[in-house]
């Protein structure tokens, strides 16, 4: 078995128009910038993505977004320092937002990865955000039903892969990816480095190779505050 | 009574300054983005607090020298910051996991609202514009004890500490210390509890700039805090 991937425009090649794509990271750490900026060169449109933020400046995500490929944005905080690409499409209309409370939202994605449909939370009871959700009371507490979400592909972001996708991470960009890992009919994740099979004790595996379908390697991959701050634009 | 009160209130680093000094030695503290994020400055010496963040670190530091930052190791707000020894790492999950398992000592957040019932707002002026939320809701019904820290009132002059919240909630019931830059109030049984004041400042002066009213329960020290 071997699930690496030559190249980014390969590993999203699949990936069309309507489809659900969860999408790593928080801010800019753990954020798959090399598979993302693939996906904008394939060129699916009318996409649901699911991730923390809205993306920051002209690359990444914001960029995606400022090619008009996202018609649904499902997140917890659409802002950054530079967030005027999803502000302006968000203010006249283009792109609809599905806000979930950041904590609701991981658990949301880990119990689509676990096989649970819904699960119940404190978080947001009695807010706007949880208008229209069954409530519940237990032990004297109320609290919101949530359901799972699932994704057609989740893009991730990891450090070392080995060829049966077995994954590790690097410091706070784990964050989403092991549980967007799990979450997708199809998961690709992006690695800094591919070691053989066997090379990654046991112990230290994050992401089992079972929740991924394919890994290629971005060797020094970009981070998005480094580019925002030269002032990049993609494509 | 405005230009008065701007010339005697606490500034947010004194703020921050007196809600570290209720942290007591090895608790676990979620401080909220912007300003309450201030407060780790503030902590006294000899205590070991460990602070947690939402994206996945558990025992981090302050920034690194400008220049020095590694992408990867941020904050909730997206800032650099160093490791601890001891500090660990962990995906979303678990950092929820954390918080809505009841697990942290502490939260201290930032307020548009806050009644005398409990309730808070912070995420959203209701007036349009991009609605925003991040981890506030899940937070203030997780951590054991939720504090806030925040002017008196807003730059208009009206009240922050408010009967009944008119702003689109955060949630129900949940904050227990509010720390603002003429007071210290508990929130007990529905009420506001009045336990520090700036000595510069009547009861009846600021009593006026509180839009519930305020019990006082036993001493009612003054607020003291150092010049920063």
């Amino acid at each position: 078995m071997d699930k690496i991937i030559a190249s980014p425009a390969d590993a999203v090649a699949d990936i069309g128009d309507g489809a659900t794509v969860m999408i790593g990271g928080f801010g800019g750490s753990g954020a798959p910038i090399e598979l993302i900026h693939a996906l904008i060169d394939v060129g699916p449109k009318n996409l649901t993505v699911i991730n923390n933020n809205a993306g920051n400046g002209h690359v990444g995500l914001a960029a995606l977004i400022e090619q008009g490929r996202v018609a649904k944005l499902i997140c917890s905080f659409p802002r950054s320092a530079d967030p005027k690409v999803f502000t302006e499409l968000y203010l006249a209309g283009k792109i609809e937002l599905e806000l979930v409370p950041q904590g609701t939202l991981a658990e949301r994605i880990r119990a689509g990865g676990a096989g649970i449909p819904a699960f119940y939370t404190p978080t947001g009871y009695g807010t706007e955000l949880a208008e229209g959700k069954p409530v519940a009371e237990f032990d004297g507490r109320s609290y919101v039903q949530e359901r799972w979400l699932k994704a057609d592909f989740a893009l991730i972001k990891a450090e070392l892969g080995d060829p049966l996708g077995n994954l590790t991470y690097r410091m706070a960009a784990r964050n989403f990816n092991p549980l967007m890992a799990m979450a997708a009919a199809r998961t690709i994740a992006q690695v800094s480095r591919i070691v053989p099979t066997g090379d990654i004790d046991p112990e230290h595996v994050v992401t089992p190779g079972i929740f991924v379908d394919g890994i290629v390697e971005v060797s020094d991959p970009r981070q998005e505050e480094v580019l925002n701050r030269e002032g990049a634009v993609y494509p | 009574m405005s230009a008065q009160i701007d010339a005697i209130k606490l500034s947010n680093a004194q703020i921050a300054w007196r809600a570290a000094q209720d942290i007591k030695d090895g608790a676990y503290v979620n401080l909220g983005i912007g300003f309450p994020e201030m407060i780790a400055k503030f902590q006294p010496e000899g205590r070991h607090v460990i602070y947690h963040t939402e994206n996945g670190v558990l025992g981090f530091g302050e920034a690194p020298p400008e220049g020095e930052e590694d992408w990867d190791l941020i904050n909730a707000g997206k800032k650099a910051i160093t490791l601890k020894p001891g500090a660990a790492f962990f995906h979303h999950a678990d950092s929820f996991a954390m918080v809505r398992g009841g697990h942290l000592d502490l939260a201290v957040l930032g307020a548009y609202q806050v009644a005398e019932n409990g309730d808070l707002a912070n995420w959203s002026t209701g007036k349009g514009g991009v609605p925003a939320v991040g981890g506030a809701m899940d937070l203030v019904h997780g951590a054991k004890r939720v504090a806030v820290v925040t002017d008196h009132v807003t730059r208009k002059g009206e009240a922050k500490l408010v009967q009944r919240c008119t702003l689109p909630l955060t949630g129900l019931a949940c904050v227990t210390r509010v720390y603002t830059s003429l007071a210290v109030v508990d929130i007990e049984g529905g009420h506001f509890v009045l336990r520090e004041k700036l000595a510069q400042i009547s009861f009846d002066d600021l009593q006026a700039l509180t839009g519930a009213e305020l019990k006082v329960a036993g001493d009612l020290a003054d607020l003291t805090v150092p010049e920063l």
